[in-house]
């Protein structure tokens, strides 16, 4: 007998063809807004044309009065059913429907349930609602001057626009590393205002059966059981009555964790009504309401000695929360993971000061494929890495070696206390230095300059934390982050996997299966998967942070070898022989002394059913719950080669050249997928996705023709590398990888195109890193700050 | 037959003006009666239940609806129902034929030319459009001809591999029907 080949049977390493294509390419998915159900009603959502305003009064008579309207839902209705507020993930109350004023433009104020949608946006429409402008708040600056206006005056104890000021890291410590440095490189970055933006916008179908009491949401959901636990503690509902479906889902990026008032409002007007309430956002509505990302300030300074080491590190942020803190970020921090920043360097010094601010803008903080605020953390750690190797006059790729952690310096502390594991971060950069031909740039870079063209190459490398928890230090409003499945195994071999982990494109379907394949021998064509129904589901925390193969995929290995442990009594009584004695290999357990005698995984699923041990529980079915006992931490090295145009501004993208080590990759074809996805969201934030705000709090970029996605015509083409090293704690040897490209790739595109004008005495231009930011930086010399208001 | 259903208050029908439209979807006439403000993304989605259509930004600019009428990709969330009244169209679900998929479909999962699978369904028309035009089309002309439609998801280089896959398949079986 020979073992099953693992490859044949889609296990570990199999570029494995993914299961769900087979219903995309038909057009037959199963998104939110395909789903209708008997007598389901539509809503839509009047928002708020001000950003900062009282409100006078709401008249909706008109509306009420429209042929085919249902349901009319103001603050006023939702403030008698206490649901007027509801609490944010960050310890925050955010408006579901506004009762005093509006904070940002776009918020609720009122919802309209009737037989179609076109009916229920012609009665938003005819809503009359009488506002008392406000002074808009657009930025920290504004917000913390003195006499700003007070934008949270619905709470208690909030004296200004101040919501937290926290700090990490030994101060003592670096104020005296930074006194026995050489020479202090300092530089101020915005992060701006970006939005997910995936394809599917929001939505819900509410549907509340009063008969049985259950209350069933469809919803565009990368976390369903947390949803459950608001929901229930929101509407106050009992849990087992509820059940939240998240059905196909087009694109999350983290844009679809929170909870947003659209999905209150839908629950309670399918309460009230006692019939399915279907809203679908429409594209504006996405992007003027729902969670942004970033929008942090830095003043960094890093400490430096003359050859090169980095002897400690100073980060000063200040973050634009919007309206609301309604970040998705695990509570005991305030401004997520941003002392992650520098864990790829061996720097003993380093403090944090972080402050968040309100201001009349929507409110957000996602991690936009991101885990946690590393996005930033990353950019503002290779944007000082590159500036203080400028100011040192070193070589950009030699000063990231000299202060990069030894292989041998594993477990590390790094500068804020994280543990990181593993990683080869000079192989990494090797790799990618001669990927690109670093050697030849500087000939190149002069021959471009003969043509009147400035060449530039930009570096980006970093280990981020991926994969939260464990449960010690992460949890959401206190749910510990940990993640599940469930794997039973039917009496003919077959079997079903549910994890708490849900899908939105990371192809789980597919790669979960080769986990179960990989563990216990079942072909992976064998194992379907299912996600995202809490009826049905294990619990788990959801998909975002780049934790579902860190946390869920090892759950699926872990339960898997529940169920290996059972069958292995199972393949004892049917080979007569005591379990000692059995041995495995892939798909088959034999006897030791007789290789070919042995049973497979399948006979040992039938046995389960029909000839068990005496003594034993029937049934080959698990489950388990896994809290891993550390992040992940993948490396990875971007490099970017770009031509500028100096007479316009405009830069291309001669070569991308990614080298990512993220461990043991499940399905490779799925991991490079990931990367080259992630590297395009890096390249548009870099280049294009703008979205900001004029001095009265108008949105701009509140629609596609504005806020401009990357196409195929301008995303460049991507060069894939790999170094493998195993994470130590990952059953499988995994590391997440879903979000590395977008967190590393930005700084990569602006660092080539700030090499490329380095010469000019500019030393940062704020992303997005438009042509005419470029042009106007060259032609004065001073660097361009991109913190609105934007004149318009 | 098909014709949009919507219950009324009593005596406000006429109020609602409709026309009655007809129009080849995948190959198969339909009739229906619609406001002349309805969409066709919507006529197809809502009143044929062809829900492969997807809609993604109400603007025209992110392609997840287009379709093809009388052969050209448009996108039909911008266009009417009526407008399309007489005319065929062809939409993601007539795409396979009765026992095979088309190469377009074949390619984008081979490829790995989709992540969410929301914007494919336009990709694949968009694409159809190219290769009906263009059988063997560069990688500057797939990437020019696809840029009215978006992808968040895959970075668009495996989507370009796709179209490229399906246009060697499909111009093997064209070799063999020469032959």
């Amino acid at each position: 007998m020979t073992a099953v080949d693992e490859i044949k049977i889609g296990g570990m390493g199999a570029s494995r063809r993914r299961v769900e294509d087979n219903r995309f390419i038909r057009g037959k998915g199963n998104y939110v807004d395909d789903i209708v159900l008997p007598g389901m009603l539509h809503m839509e959502i009047l928002r708020s044309p001000l950003a900062h305003a009282r409100i006078r009064s709401i008249d909706a008579s008109k509306a009420w009065a429209m042929p085919g309207v249902r349901l009319v839902l103001t603050g006023e209705t939702m403030a008698a059913r206490n649901l007027a507020w509801m609490p944010t993930l960050s310890y925050d109350t955010q408006a579901v429907l506004a009762t005093d004023k509006v904070r940002f433009q776009g918020q609720e104020v009122a919802c309209v349930i009737a037989d179609d949608p076109y009916i229920a946006k012609d009665a938003c429409e005819a809503i009359v609602v009488d506002y008392e402008p406000l002074p808009v708040i657009v930025n920290p600056t504004q917000s913390m001057a003195d006499g700003a206006p007070l934008i949270r005056d619905d709470k208690e104890n909030q004296p200004n626009n101040v919501i937290y000021d926290w700090e990490v890291g030994d101060k003592e410590g670096t104020d005296s590393a930074f006194a026995q440095a050489d020479l202090v490189s300092k530089i101020d970055l915005h992060y701006p205002r970006s939005h997910p933006s995936p394809i599917e916008c929001c939505g819900s179908i509410a549907d509340f059966n009063r008969a049985t009491s259950k209350l069933t949401v469809y919803l565009t959901t990368q976390a369903p059981h947390i949803i459950r636990a608001a929901v229930a503690l929101v509407a106050e509902l009992p849990e087992q009555m509820i059940r939240i479906i998240s059905p196909d889902i087009g694109g999350g990026f983290g844009n679809k964790v929170p909870v947003y008032p659209g999905y209150v409002a839908s629950i309670l007007a399918s309460i009230l009504l006692e019939r399915p309430v279907k809203w679908i956002e429409d594209r504006t509505g996405n992007l003027i309401s729902t969670g942004f990302a970033r929008d942090i300030y830095l003043h960094g300074e890093l400490a430096l000695r003359k050859d090169g080491r980095i002897l400690g590190v100073r980060m000063n942020t200040t973050a634009d929360h919007g309206a609301f803190f309604s970040d998705a970020q695990p509570s005991k921090f305030k401004i997520g993971l941003m002392h992650s920043a520098f864990s790829c360097y061996d720097i003993p010094n380093a403090h944090l000061l972080a402050r968040g601010v309100y201001t009349n803008k929507a409110p957000g903080g996602v991690a936009y494929r991101c885990s946690f605020r590393v996005t930033e953390a990353m950019f503002f750690q290779e944007r000082m890495v590159q500036a203080a190797a400028d100011d040192l006059g070193m070589d950009q790729a030699e000063f990231r070696r000299i202060n990069f952690v030894r292989d041998d310096d594993f477990p590390h502390r790094t500068p804020w206390g994280f543990l990181t594991d593993s990683g080869q971060y000079g192989k990494c950069l090797d790799v990618g230095l001669e990927a690109v031909g670093y050697q030849d740039f500087l000939m190149e870079k002069e021959e471009a300059a003969k043509r009147g063209r400035l060449l530039g190459i930009g570096i980006s490398t970093m280990t981020e934390p991926l994969g939260a928890g464990n449960s010690r230090e992460y949890d959401i409003l206190g749910i510990k982050m940990f993640d599940s499945a469930e794997l039973k195994i039917h009496m003919t071999g077959k079997a079903l996997l549910r994890t708490g982990a849900k899908s939105q494109g990371q192809g789980h379907e597919t790669t979960w299966a080769q986990i179960v394949a990989h563990e216990l021998g079942i072909p992976a064509e064998d194992v379907l998967v299912e996600e995202g129904d809490t009826d049905t589901a294990p619990f788990g925390m959801g998909t975002y942070a780049s934790r579902s193969t860190p946390v869920a995929g090892a759950a699926v290995a872990m339960v898997s070898r529940k169920i290996r442990s059972k069958a292995r009594k199972i393949a004892a009584h049917l080979l007569e022989i005591s379990e000692e004695d059995v041995e495995w290999e892939l798909g088959r357990f034999y006897v030791r002394s007789q290789p070919d005698r042995g049973v497979t995984i399948q006979e040992c699923a039938v046995a389960a059913y029909s000839n068990m041990p005496d003594g034993m529980e029937p049934g080959l079915e698990n489950v388990a719950y896994y809290d891993p006992p550390n992040l992940t931490w993948p490396f990875a090295c971007y490099i970017v080669k770009v031509e500028v145009d100096p007479a316009t501004g405009v830069w291309d993208v001669l070569r991308m050249v990614a080298v990512d080590d993220c461990g043991v990759r499940i399905n490779p074809m799925i991991v490079e997928g990931q990367i080259m996805g992630g590297l395009t969201e890096a390249y548009a934030m870099a280049n294009m996705q703008f979205i900001t705000f004029d001095a009265e709090g108008n949105c701009i970029g509140s629609n596609f023709t504005d806020y401009l996605l990357p196409t195929a015509w301008e995303t460049p083409g991507f060069e894939l590398h790999e170094v493998v090293t195993p994470c130590p704690h990952h059953p499988i040897g995994a590391k997440g990888i879903g979000e590395c490209a977008a967190v590393g790739g930005p700084a990569a595109f602006v660092n080539a195109v700030m090499d490329a004008v380095k010469g000019s005495g500019v030393r940062n231009i704020d992303m997005p890193v438009l042509p005419d930011r470029v042009y106007e930086a060259l032609q004065t010399g001073q660097d361009i700050s991109g913190a609105p208001p934007v004149k318009m | 037959m098909t014709s949009l259903f919507r219950e009324v208050t009593p005596g406000t029908a006429e109020e609602i003006p409709v026309r009655e439209i007809t129009v080849t979807v995948n190959g198969q006439r339909r009739s229906a009666v619609v406001e002349p403000r309805l969409v066709l993304a919507h006529l197809l989605r809502q009143g044929f239940k062809l829900t492969g259509t997807h809609t993604g930004c109400d603007t025209s600019n992110c392609g997840a609806c287009t379709v093809l009428v009388d052969g050209r990709p448009v996108k039909s969330c911008t266009m009417f129902a009526v407008q399309a009244d007489g005319h065929e169209v062809m939409t993601v679900e007539g795409l396979a034929g009765p026992s095979e998929l088309h190469p377009l479909q074949e390619g984008f999962k081979e490829e790995h030319g989709l992540q969410c699978g929301f914007c494919t369904p336009g990709m694949m028309m968009a694409s159809k459009a190219l290769l009906d035009e263009n059988p063997s089309p560069t990688e500057d002309e797939i990437r020019w001809a696809l840029s009215g439609n978006l992808c968040r998801c895959t970075g668009y280089q495996n989507i370009v591999k796709a179209v490229m896959w399906a246009a060697g398949k499909l111009d093997g079986e064209t070799a063999e029907v020469q032959a």
